[in-house]
């Protein structure tokens, strides 16, 4: 069978263009206040709630500007982290806090980013602390890379304006310092 | 045909590649700021396997950052061991792993496993060291002095006295079931390790 070069190559560019989202280079730190969120793609949770929870459908990858929210909380972590894990208890208390309040319920999301760890390793989490928001694996550290190979855990709250773009509001490592103060730095960075 | 086959070849290529690649760099966590030495990219092993799948695991009775000594004898008929072997303190990786292994204590019970941590670092290092990890639930071993003997018995004594990021999960009857020299740059996969504890008789 005969093919010509330039059909076969030029298969071959558009099935890699639609099936291969892009991958972000390497950032040389991490966001910081008033810099646009980076477009990072990440896997769509196979969890109905969790789905449901940042408001996407389907299967495949999403941008963060794709969360049904005004604004979202992005929780660089590991299972392996000291500090995460003992953070882990209050983050909770602050997604439980941010849905109880009806000014903040719907408006802002939480999710966790697994830097270097396995769908396995992120599950483990999950369940040792009961986790109630959405935790993506990162296994590869693709995302970690993006984001600036930040130490963890790192917090980063990005608005989400109209016309789908997200700006950094906050960007601190080891930012939690209780549920209250946190929720005090959420509310008037994001404007909520 | 030709160009069939060449274009799945680079179909597949640029698949592997648009996927990036698992690097060195291991998330850092803030509990140990600034103290981790950067000891760069390393040779993956440095060392050769004494021991086998099926053999008898070599004996040992080492001094913990407790206080007591621990034997491989005294779990004999009683638990499973892993034996977490990592190069040294204060060190990337390794100070990214026990963390981990210190949250799933309930993983390892239900396989009626014991993990035994172990560096050939002193127990003045190894004490400071784990502090900064939290209280850990599993015994935490110096094979200092003499330096390295049990790694060395092992096989797991890297040429420059640090050992092998290696696992070995020895059962109840001390008969070695799994080995993992792993790449030093690199953490094991905890599903890897907890698949194999639960080929195991508890």
């Amino acid at each position: 069978m005969k093919i010509p070069l330039a059909f076969t190559w030029g298969l071959a560019l558009i099935l890699i263009l639609g099936i291969v989202p892009p991958t972000p280079a390497a950032a040389a730190g991490p966001p910081t206040a008033g810099e646009p969120f980076p477009t990072i793609f990440l896997p769509i949770p196979k969890d109905a709630d969790e789905k449901n929870y940042l408001g996407l459908t389907g299967s495949g990858a999403f941008k963060i500007t794709q969360v049904k929210a005004q604004a979202v909380l992005i929780e660089v972590f590991s299972m392996y982290c000291p500090f995460c894990q003992k953070d882990a208890p209050g983050i909770n208390e602050l997604f439980q806090a941010i849905e109880k309040d009806p000014e903040l319920k719907g408006r802002i999301k939480i999710l966790g980013i697994g830097a270097g760890n396995s769908a396995y390793e992120v599950g483990v989490y999950k369940k040792t602390y009961n986790v109630p928001f959405p935790l993506i694996p990162d296994e590869r550290l693709a995302l970690h890379k993006a984001l600036g190979e930040t130490r963890t855990p790192y917090f980063i709250l990005v608005r989400l304006d109209q016309g789908g773009t997200g700006v950094v509001t906050y960007s601190e490592l080891a930012g939690f310092k209780g549920v209250e103060s946190f929720l005090e730095i959420l509310r008037k960075t994001a404007g909520i | 045909m030709t160009q069939l086959k060449g274009l799945i070849g680079f179909l597949l290529v640029a698949a592997v590649v648009s996927l990036g690649s698992a690097g060195p760099v291991f998330s850092r966590s803030e509990a140990f700021k600034e103290n981790i030495f950067p000891v760069g990219q390393l040779k993956p092993t440095d060392s050769k396997l004494k021991v086998k799948v099926g053999g008898k695991a070599p004996g040992f009775a080492l001094p913990s950052v407790a206080g007591e000594k621990v034997s491989l004898s005294q779990f004999l008929g009683e638990k499973n061991v892993v034996l977490s072997f990592v190069p040294a303190a204060w060190t990337p990786v390794c100070s990214d792993q026990w963390p981990g292994y210190n949250i799933i204590q309930g993983l390892f019970e239900e396989h009626n496993a014991i993990l035994l941590g172990i560096t050939v670092d002193n127990i003045p290092t190894l004490y400071s060291w784990t502090n900064q990890m939290g209280r850990l639930w599993f015994p935490v071993l110096s094979d200092f002095f003499p330096h390295g003997a049990v790694a060395a018995r092992y096989g797991v004594l890297r040429t420059d006295g640090t050992s092998e990021r290696a696992l070995f999960v020895i059962d109840k009857k001390g008969i070695i079931r799994y080995i993992d020299v792993h790449d030093i740059n690199q953490r094991p996969r905890l599903e890897v390790l907890m698949g194999e504890l639960a080929k195991l008789e508890k």
